[in-house]
């Protein structure tokens, strides 16, 4: 019996691994941190400057973002609010759905739960991937999202990459891939200080993609806890019950 | 407090008078004769009881604030999880629970399978939780389009299509189930009706009946043996223990564990890696964009594994329904002496243990894109799935089983 349980969990274990195998250029992981509310803060910052003039989230509520990340309604106010003078409006985007299909092609996406369903580290190296390509209209493609239709808006605080190709050979045929990327002009910002600009701006869409996030964790332990000592006190009172059954 | 007993005691008088409150608290629990040896199988029973509750609950309080509309379901979802107070935590655990109450209730299937509880005299008992299982396969099903995202609306596109390859009136069915054309606003609309109210409404019933129908004959146990046949000078079986206060006591701890696992996934990993909510999900359904990857949840998995690994469409359907339906013929397939696996010989064991890897590999190929070794790997447990079933009558028979003792063996 224990050697089927084991074997069940240990095919269950495997089952999880297996599906876990990627292709496509190699990730560097995000390295988010929601305890960070000065990062977040700084991510909403970046959010409402480069992404919302053309992205809405709206399912994000900007009094929320106040009383979330510990910022006076005044200061969401000044400094954060540019669609709308309501404090309890949701993040709408400035222009029209039709005006971006015109522009871009599609509608830019809602980016309320982009980091549920993208997840944070395809965000992030979604940010760092972008590179030159003049047969593209905006003069950009991206090494995660090919053929985006999204042009490099923070560019000038990155600086412009170009790609560095090497040969592959692909069953008898040979093919240039992408091996990395390299900084043809430099921006704003070095490299470091970027990465920590992509960071705070995914770890805010986290957020943004589950406020609850912030609090879930601590309450779940108090949950536990809890049910750890009910735990003993009912064990307690089975094992007085029980004494005389066997 | 003399004065509050006797008021109480009073009560419960009066109401007896008039409703067989006392008789019936004996019946189900006061007096209801349990044997004394069950053991850790024996607790998914009374968490499927627990799970439904919450489901139930948890769905009543969604329901205050989800809209059934394909404009305003997505965003529903999301108002629940953001501006309704602990939204999120019941809607977590709503989507937690679904997945929980396949996990429970596989486990206590499985336990039915261990220990023979199908067998003779509780055929009734599972044929009923069958159809308690099917009824549950569809109020997943149905719950499952409400999110309205790209793995709803997909997904439900997918099983209602299987519907079109029944012939003659295979296209007319799937019309009908759909409503419309595509999955759409209407499709939606019933679905909700059907998932708050009818499938519940059915499953709460065949649970009452399957608790009706287990009382009557009495609750096997790990050694497959009638503790009624035993019974000492007060007619009381010997083996036996009333379930008040015994089992309730016992089934707190199970319960109280169970809820610490379940707040483990609700507070700490709501979406279990993708397994139980996943991240296409979270993309609002788009008539016009196909996901690369279209999978049921994982606990329909196997099955959908087995409806793929066959060519032809019809027979895959008809093969995937009979992979969920074989599971009502086992008290007659099984021609074991024995109940138990304890007193089961080793054909038995290895068939159980080659039906076990099966399902799991066929639920875990039924998550991947199908290559052509993994179609073939599918087609070989599928064939095991049904062996298990269809070969029982002969290797149940011919096995060598062990001498069942007269009176259960303690733990």
């Amino acid at each position: 019996m224990i050697r089927l349980i084991t074997f069940v969990l240990t095919m269950l274990c495997l089952g999880s691994v297996l599906a876990a195998d990627g292709h496509g250029p190699v990730m560097q992981p995000a390295k988010i941190d929601l305890s960070d509310e000065l990062s977040l803060q700084r991510g909403a910052r970046v959010f409402v400057n480069y992404c919302v003039s053309c992205h809405s989230a709206s399912f994000m509520r900007y009094n929320r973002i106040a009383e979330d990340l510990n910022l006076s309604e005044e200061s969401v106010k000044t400094n954060l609010m540019f669609t709308t003078d309501k404090i309890g409006d949701v993040m709408r985007v400035a222009m029209l759905p039709s005006e971006a299909e015109a522009w871009f092609g599609v509608s830019p996406p809602d980016l309320s739960v982009v980091a549920r369903s993208r997840g944070p580290d395809w965000l992030y190296n979604f940010l760092l991937g972008f590179y030159i390509d003049e047969s593209k209209s905006t003069g950009v493609n991206n090494l995660f999202f090919k053929d985006t239709a999204m042009p490099h808006v923070l560019w000038e605080q990155q600086g412009l990459q170009r790609a560095v190709y090497r040969t592959e050979a692909d069953g008898g045929r040979e093919k240039e891939a992408i091996m990395r990327l390299e900084l043809a002009q430099r921006g704003r910002l070095t490299e470091n200080e970027y990465k920590r600009l992509a960071r705070d701006l995914v770890g805010f869409l986290v957020y943004v993609g589950e406020p609850a996030k912030l609090v879930r964790h601590q309450i779940g332990f108090w949950v536990i806890v809890f049910l750890l000592i009910f735990l003993v006190a009912a064990y307690l009172m089975k094992r007085e019950y029980w004494k005389d059954v066997y | 407090m003399n004065v509050v007993v006797k008021g109480l005691t009073g009560l419960r008088d009066w109401v007896d008078d008039r409703f067989p409150l006392v008789q019936l608290w004996n019946e189900h629990m006061g007096q209801y004769y349990a044997p004394k040896n069950f053991n850790f199988w024996y607790y998914f029973g009374v968490l499927s009881i627990v799970v439904l509750a919450l489901q139930i609950v948890t769905g009543i309080w969604l329901t205050m604030n989800y809209k059934p509309d394909a404009e305003l379901a997505f965003a529903s979802i999301e108002y629940i999880m953001r501006d309704v107070e602990w939204g999120w935590l019941i809607r977590y655990m709503h989507s937690t629970g679904a997945s929980a109450f396949f996990i429970v209730v596989y486990l206590h299937m499985f336990r039915a399978l261990l220990y023979g509880s199908y067998k003779k005299p509780r055929e009734l008992i599972w044929v009923l939780g069958m159809f308690t299982y099917l009824a549950l396969m569809a109020e997943a099903f149905l719950g499952y389009l409400l999110p309205w995202g790209q793995m709803s609306f997909w997904g439900a596109q997918v099983i209602i299509s299987l519907f079109g390859a029944i012939p003659f009136i295979g296209e007319t069915l799937s019309l009908w189930i759909r409503g419309d054309f595509v999955v759409s606003d209407v499709t939606l609309n019933r679905f909700f009706s059907l998932h708050v109210i009818a499938m519940p409404l059915a499953i709460v019933g065949l649970v009452f009946l399957h608790i009706i129908a287990l009382h009557e004959v009495g609750s096997n146990n790990p050694d497959g043996v009638e503790i009624k046949k035993k019974k000492g000078a007060d007619g009381k079986p010997l083996d036996g223990i009333p379930f008040h206060p015994y089992y309730t006591v016992k089934d707190s701890v199970g319960v109280i564990v169970f809820l610490i696992l379940f707040a483990a996934v609700v507070f700490f990993a709501p979406e279990f890696g993708g397994w139980f909510l996943e991240a296409n999900n979270f993309i609002p359904a788009n008539p016009l964009v196909t996901p690369e990857h279209i999978v049921p949840l994982w606990y329909f998995t196997p099955f959908y594994a087995i409806l793929r690994a066959v060519p032809d469409k019809l027979t895959g359907v008809l093969l995937m329904g009979a992979a969920t339906t074989i599971f009502f013929l086992l008290p007659w397939l099984d021609r074991s002496p024995v109940r138990s696996i304890r007193y089961r010989g080793p054909i038995f064991k290895t068939a159980l243990l080659m039906f076990v890897i099966s399902f799991v590999a066929l639920g875990y190929l039924g998550t991947q894109t199908p290559t052509p070794e993994m179609t073939w790997m599918a087609r070989g447990f599928s064939v095991i799935y049904f062996s298990f079933f269809l070969l029982m009558p002969f290797y149940s028979k011919i096995d060598k089983t062990k001498p069942v003792p007269d009176r259960v063996t303690g733990k």
